[in-house]
């Protein structure tokens, strides 16, 4: 019978089976420092991280990005848990890297940069946007504390077999289109429980004519459509983009005959079939409290839901393009990687920000080739802060917040109450859109500016 | 560590909105606290204050089952979410669907999720709202639930029945069976011979 990627790797990660739950092995798991309760309780039982050489860490959810000094964290509990990630990796000996390292960041932008995340591998993490590493043909997932705790003592974790949804997206996109709009397009026409309990596999030839960085993107924000994780059978962008990466496996050649094994066959059957043209879509902007509440830069800010409308502080009827902002954030798992920042700084190269921006890249690594390429000082010029490397605005526990009423144009993938602060109002969209928005102080068509 | 559950009786409050993220569960500031503190005090810190919040008005506020609705607990993977709703006493939500990761992490820490279809649980939330104060019991033996609006079916995978119904320590069993993923370990490993740890010799140790 036809398999599908998915399927392929469920079926030899496999270790056990009872009463309808598999046994999983863990090829990665991936750490932070968000994970302590995890780590806490794998000490009281008095057990030590099992297969050290599988798991690598990186801080990146409470670091601070105003310098690469854990003391000019905001208070003392933040920085705490950035010295308890240190200790908790040095007492298990796991590889990992300290905030100072140029191969620190975040941990969804350090797993592929650094290739740590491959086809064909199962791969989790104690956050929800692990779904981003299946852009590289990985099965990656998102668990909780308990589910990391049982992974570093044992190297697996038991899970339910899952139904599969495969999204085809074809068509050619519009300037201005990015894979941030692509995805912010499924997730309104699936909606925020679209693929709950599913895995989702993004294919079509558009899919296929994207770079990894923007599969990374859509992959990554799965999660916002409800799906467990989300994949991209592994071609030859993959091949390329991972040859030559520190921990891409040494006999390249034998991992890439078996990568090609991979992809789904003709055939193979999923639950649910959903399709997109991608040539019908406009720039994207989100104007409620739910990634589903996404409309093209044209529309207008519907009537319901009340409670999205009061928090976000907007009118039924208002055009979207008239909505005023005063800050704007580049940055997160979704949207900072060095195409990213190359797309947010060619619309803000010669211009001036008009509200306070802040850009901040997703890893060490993206940051300093970002500074090779001159686009620190193009930011800069423009009146955007240039920071170091971490989750930062996206989720504030690092403190970098957002305050009540105040409106975000931002890149990241949660536009929830509360997330960039308590009352902060986030509009999610693609990082032309937010340098654009950031330049003009209004939402705007990316295409109006460039 | 793994806490029984046989069958919960208690007060049971309605909540309506839809897709309700689990950064309003808790928020994202509250998550650096050690357990020991309690984080029952951080379930829906943020929206508390709200005129009208059904977990402030008695007797809702004796709540210990919640009835929501479709995609709870969606977003995050924080399992500051589920602490929070156990050390506030809650053993049960029912809902018409969860957020998957909030879903498995209930499981681990007590709480029973109950799927019911989105027709029921809004019948239960509206007889909860006529008779306020009601109770609901969810049975896991039976796998039944018993609401002021009648008697329910509900699924869950055998797996995580048996464990909260024995009390069974889940990383307890796995332990139990390294043996078998030492051997799946040499198996596999001699299959994927390209692949190796992330500390293999060679490479960049970090």
């Amino acid at each position: 019978m036809a398999r599908s990627l998915f399927e392929k790797i469920w079926d030899r990660h496999v270790v056990a089976r009872r009463a309808g739950q598999c046994l999983l092995y863990v090829d990665r798991h991936l750490v932070h420092d968000g994970g302590f309760h995890a780590m806490a309780n794998l000490a009281k039982r008095g057990l030590k991280v099992r297969r050290p050489q599988n798991t690598f860490g990186t801080p990146d959810h409470y670091v601070p990005t105003v310098s690469r000094n854990p003391a000019d964290a905001p208070t003392a509990e933040i920085r705490k848990m950035v010295e308890t990630y240190s200790i908790n990796m040095e007492n298990n000996a796991v590889p990992h890297v300290e905030i100072d390292d140029e191969r620190q960041g975040i941990v969804h932008i350090v797993g592929p940069e650094l290739g740590l995340t491959l086809p064909g591998l199962v791969l989790v993490c104690g956050d929800s946007h692990t779904s981003t590493h299946g852009a590289l043909g990985a099965l990656a997932f998102g668990i909780g504390q308990s589910e990391n705790e049982h992974v570093l003592a044992t190297q697996t974790l038991w899970q339910s077999p899952q139904k599969t949804m495969r999204i085809s997206i074809d068509g050619v996109r519009p300037r201005g289109v990015t894979a941030k709009d692509v995805i912010l397009a499924v997730i309104a026409k699936i909606g925020a429980a679209g693929a709950v309990g599913h895995v989702v596999e993004y294919a079509g030839p558009t899919v296929r004519g994207m770079s990894i960085e923007e599969r990374l993107t859509i992959c990554n924000m799965s999660i916002e459509a409800g799906a467990r994780a989300g994949m991209v059978a592994p071609d030859d962008t993959t091949f390329q983009y991972l040859s030559g990466r520190p921990f891409a496996p040494a006999d390249f050649d034998a991992a890439v005959k078996f990568w090609k094994t991979l992809p789904t066959e003709v055939g193979a059957v999923f639950d649910r079939e959903v399709s997109l043209d991608a040539s019908a879509l406009e720039p994207m902007v989100t104007w409620g409290t739910s990634p589903e509440n996404a409309l093209p830069i044209s529309g207008v800010v519907p009537a319901k839901p009340e409670r999205a409308l009061d928090y976000m502080g907007l009118k039924a009827g208002t055009r979207l393009s008239d909505i005023k902002i005063d800050r704007v954030f580049i940055g997160s798992c979704t949207n900072s990687r060095i195409e990213d920042l190359r797309a947010a700084a060619a619309i803000a190269k010669g211009r001036k920000a008009k509200v306070p921006a802040m850009v901040v890249p997703g890893s060490g690594l993206v940051k300093k080739q970002a500074e090779a390429e001159g686009l620190d000082k193009v930011f800069r010029e423009a009146g955007f802060e240039w920071r170091h490397a971490g989750c930062s605005m996206c989720v504030g526990m690092n403190g970098d917040l957002g305050r009540p009423q105040e409106r975000i144009a931002s890149t990241s993938n949660r536009n929830f109450e509360g997330r960039q602060g308590q009352g902060a109002r986030t509009h999610l969209m693609s990082p032309a859109m937010a340098a654009a928005a950031a330049v003009h102080g209004y939402l705007v068509d990316v295409r109006k500016i460039s | 560590m793994a806490e029984k559950f046989t069958r919960f009786t208690a007060v049971a409050a309605p909540y309506d909105p839809v897709n309700v993220d689990t950064d309003r569960i808790i928020p994202a500031r509250f998550l650096k606290y050690p357990r020991s503190q309690g984080y029952g005090q951080f379930l829906f810190h943020d929206v508390r204050e709200e005129p009208g919040f059904i977990l402030k008005q008695p007797p809702f506020d004796k709540a210990k089952i919640l009835v929501a609705n479709a995609n709870f607990g969606c977003g995050s993977s924080r399992e500051g979410a589920p602490y929070a709703f156990h050390d506030a006493g809650f053993r049960s939500i029912v809902a018409p669907s969860f957020g998957d990761i909030f879903f498995n992490n209930c499981l681990k820490n007590g709480i029973v999720p109950v799927r019911l279809d989105d027709q029921t649980c809004l019948s239960i939330r509206n007889a909860l709202k006529a008779s306020p104060g009601s109770e609901i019991t969810v049975d896991l033996q039976t796998q039944k639930v018993a609401t002021p609006s009648g008697e329910f079916d509900f699924a869950i995978d055998p797996f995580f029945r048996e464990m909260l119904l024995e009390g069974v320590d889940e990383l307890g069993l796995t332990l139990s069976m390294l043996p078998q993923i030492e051997a799946f370990e040499k198996s596999y490993a001699a299959a994927t011979p390209w692949l190796t740890g992330a500390t293999r010799p060679g490479s960049p140790r970090p």
